[in-house]
């Protein structure tokens, strides 16, 4: 009875193989999301029409909905956004990049964690408008075409998830630790950690990640750098 | 959130206009947004405009500069630079460690890159009464401090109230002791010391700063204290705010101190300075353990905890006594 084997690999309830041609539940969600996203930005649109100056234009910004200009990922999106949309919000609702996670809302769990001109942020307590002109990097942006990122590699090798949810953050954190210290040690990727909790507890074998990626021994005691 | 207009602000004294301006109604001025927007997301403000001082400089904070005059140096921040760049500065570490330190042990990565200066000075507290749009207390205009009889661990234990608030600022602890200085915009003074930047709760309980509607903070500057040292005691050590923290400025005549500062945070409703503990502290030895100790002990003389908060009182003389330490060179745990 497949339902009753206790396998947190497996999921009991999902389909393990999709029949030819099938929709997958993720590939069903994005064809909505993106379908319901596009006829918001159409509508909106309309409704601003083309005139409407885009906040790179003036020194206010609503309290209408109004155009801004993201760079993510190395695309410029337009988007039609109400003032008090975070980025988090932009990303995920406006430009159907939902890699980036919710969790917390509230800049206290570091799931949404993506990169403004380098910079480790909380994608959930900026607001969209403070990131236009800046260079955003999500978690979609991590791989070269269909090669995924170092250490995207080796969070897969050192099974760096349990439920999975944390992730894009922790790559979004690991990435920018080793941008700025190619080699760090166990206590500065601790650090460089810190503003990332996994719900799971799958630390050490994110630890283990990071130090592989940066050329070092993985930790063989889960619980400590020197057993 | 509620509807709001962004009003990008050109310059301090473009951001003072708007703010004193008819344009808005309830304009606020946000920084790196932190705390704004968590006030925004709890429906705790209803701004309809935000005043944008992010861009106020050009784009880029003015980067961490020193002034040397007749021998004495002092150190001038933006009043945008981020807590990660305080943290991070070569020269803060080495000119005010006790700076460099409470920005660096203050949140998280992803908070530090964002946080300015000017904002978590500002910051408001973090009361969890305070913070629910369900308490309509005396910080929102209501007839009572509820911790007074609730639930009050990471309240005050100095202060007559009527507020229990502590003030939340890692910053503020530090710059106490190295004469910090806001500069200001916007009203009819050009600056204020941090030492009286805040006021009690006695003497207005809506806000905790002095600043007057339309004043903006342009830039902080302080003495350089090389040999000062911050610690904060938290129950996690990332993402809390301290439960009690303590920043101190030592002169040193060799192993003896000549001469000490001492500000304690999160244990009253503004950074609180322990002058009797700085007397204390005066002529003992850094090498006399039981000397810094009794020193240390004194900080608790005055206290008042409420019913769930004693434990600050232990926790209090050893925040200080570590960052005395930290302040004469030594290895802290
Ligand atoms: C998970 C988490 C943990 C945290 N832990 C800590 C901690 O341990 N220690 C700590 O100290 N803080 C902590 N913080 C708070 C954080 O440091 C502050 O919210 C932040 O520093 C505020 O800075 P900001 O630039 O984002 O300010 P904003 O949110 O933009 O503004 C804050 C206030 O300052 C005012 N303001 C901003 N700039 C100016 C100016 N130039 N002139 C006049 N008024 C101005 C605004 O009107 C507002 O009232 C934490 C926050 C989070 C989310
Ligand atoms: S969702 Fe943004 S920090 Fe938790
Ligand atoms: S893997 Fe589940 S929260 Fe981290």
């Amino acid at each position: 009875m497949p339902d009753q084997t206790p396998s947190h690999h497996v999921p009991s309830r999902v389909p393990s193989g999709v029949p030819d041609g099938g929709v997958t539940r993720r590939s069903f969600m994005r064809t909505v999301g993106l379908s319901a996203v596009a006829a918001t930005a159409q509508t909106q649109a309309e409704r601003l029409g083309d005139a409407q100056p885009s906040t790179e234009d003036t020194n206010q910004f609503g309290p209408e909905p109004g155009r801004i200009r993201l760079k993510i990922n190395g695309q410029t999106h337009q988007l039609t956004i109400d003032p008090a949309t975070t980025l988090m919000e932009a990303l995920r609702w406006h430009a159907a990049l939902a890699g980036t996670k919710e969790v917390c809302d509230r800049g206290a769990c570091g799931a949404c964690s993506v990169l403004v001109d380098g910079r480790l942020v909380t994608s959930c307590m900026m607001l969209a408008h403070d990131a236009v002109g800046k260079d955003i990097t999500t978690v979609e942006g991590l791989a070269k075409g269909e090669r995924l990122d170092p250490i995207q590699e080796s969070f897969i090798r050192h099974d760096a998830l349990q439920c999975g949810y944390c992730t894009p953050g922790l790559l979004m954190a690991s990435k920018a630790l080793l941008s700025d210290n190619p080699r760090p040690t166990f206590e500065q990727i601790k650090q460089g950690l810190s503003g990332n909790i996994c719900r799971c507890g799958t630390y050490t074998n994110v630890f283990n990640a990071v130090l592989e990626a940066s050329g070092q021994e993985p930790l063989r005691d889960p619980e400590g750098p020197d057993a | 959130m509620n509807r709001f207009t962004i009003a990008t602000a050109t310059s301090y004294d473009d951001a003072s206009a708007i703010v004193k301006s008819d344009r808005f109604a309830l304009p606020i001025l946000k920084a790196g947004g932190m705390d704004v927007v968590d006030h925004l997301k709890e429906g705790l403000w209803e701004p309809d405009a935000l005043v944008d001082v992010l861009r106020a400089e050009g784009g880029a904070a003015a980067p961490i500069q020193e002034h040397r005059e007749a021998g004495r140096s002092s150190i001038r921040l933006s009043a945008l630079t981020t807590l990660d760049e305080i943290a991070t500065s070569t020269l803060i570490q080495a000119r005010c460690p006790a700076l460099a330190q409470s920005a660096g042990s203050a949140a998280t990565p992803q908070v530090r890159n964002v946080a300015t200066a000017a904002g978590n000075l500002l910051q408001r507290p973090r009361c969890w009464y305070y913070r629910s749009k369900d308490f309509d207390c005396l910080k929102k205009g209501g007839d009572r401090c509820y911790a007074v009889q609730g639930l009050n661990r990471y309240h005050a234990i100095f202060g007559d109230g009527p507020c229990h608030i502590v003030h939340p600022s890692n910053l503020a602890p530090a710059l106490m002791v190295a004469g910090g200085v806001a500069h200001l915009t916007g009203g009819d003074r050009d600056s204020i010391p941090i030492a009286k930047l805040y006021h009690t709760p006695d003497r207005g309980v809506r806000d905790e700063h002095n600043l007057k509607p339309g004043e903006v903070v342009t830039a902080i500057t302080l003495n350089a204290a090389p040999n000062s040292g911050f610690y904060a005691i938290k129950e996690k050590q990332s993402f809390d705010w301290p439960l009690v923290m303590a920043a101190v400025a030592l002169e040193l005549d060799g192993t003896r101190i000549a001469n000490a500062r001492v500000c304690a945070g999160a244990v009253a409703p503004v950074p609180w300075m322990l002058p009797a503990v700085g007397q204390a502290l005066r002529d003992v030895s850094i090498d006399d353990d039981a000397g810094l100790k009794a020193a240390c002990a004194r900080a608790t003389q005055g206290a008042a905890p409420m019913s769930d908060n004693a434990y600050k009182l232990k926790l209090l003389p050893v925040a200080i006594r570590r960052a005395v330490l930290k302040a004469a060179g030594k290895e802290v745990e």
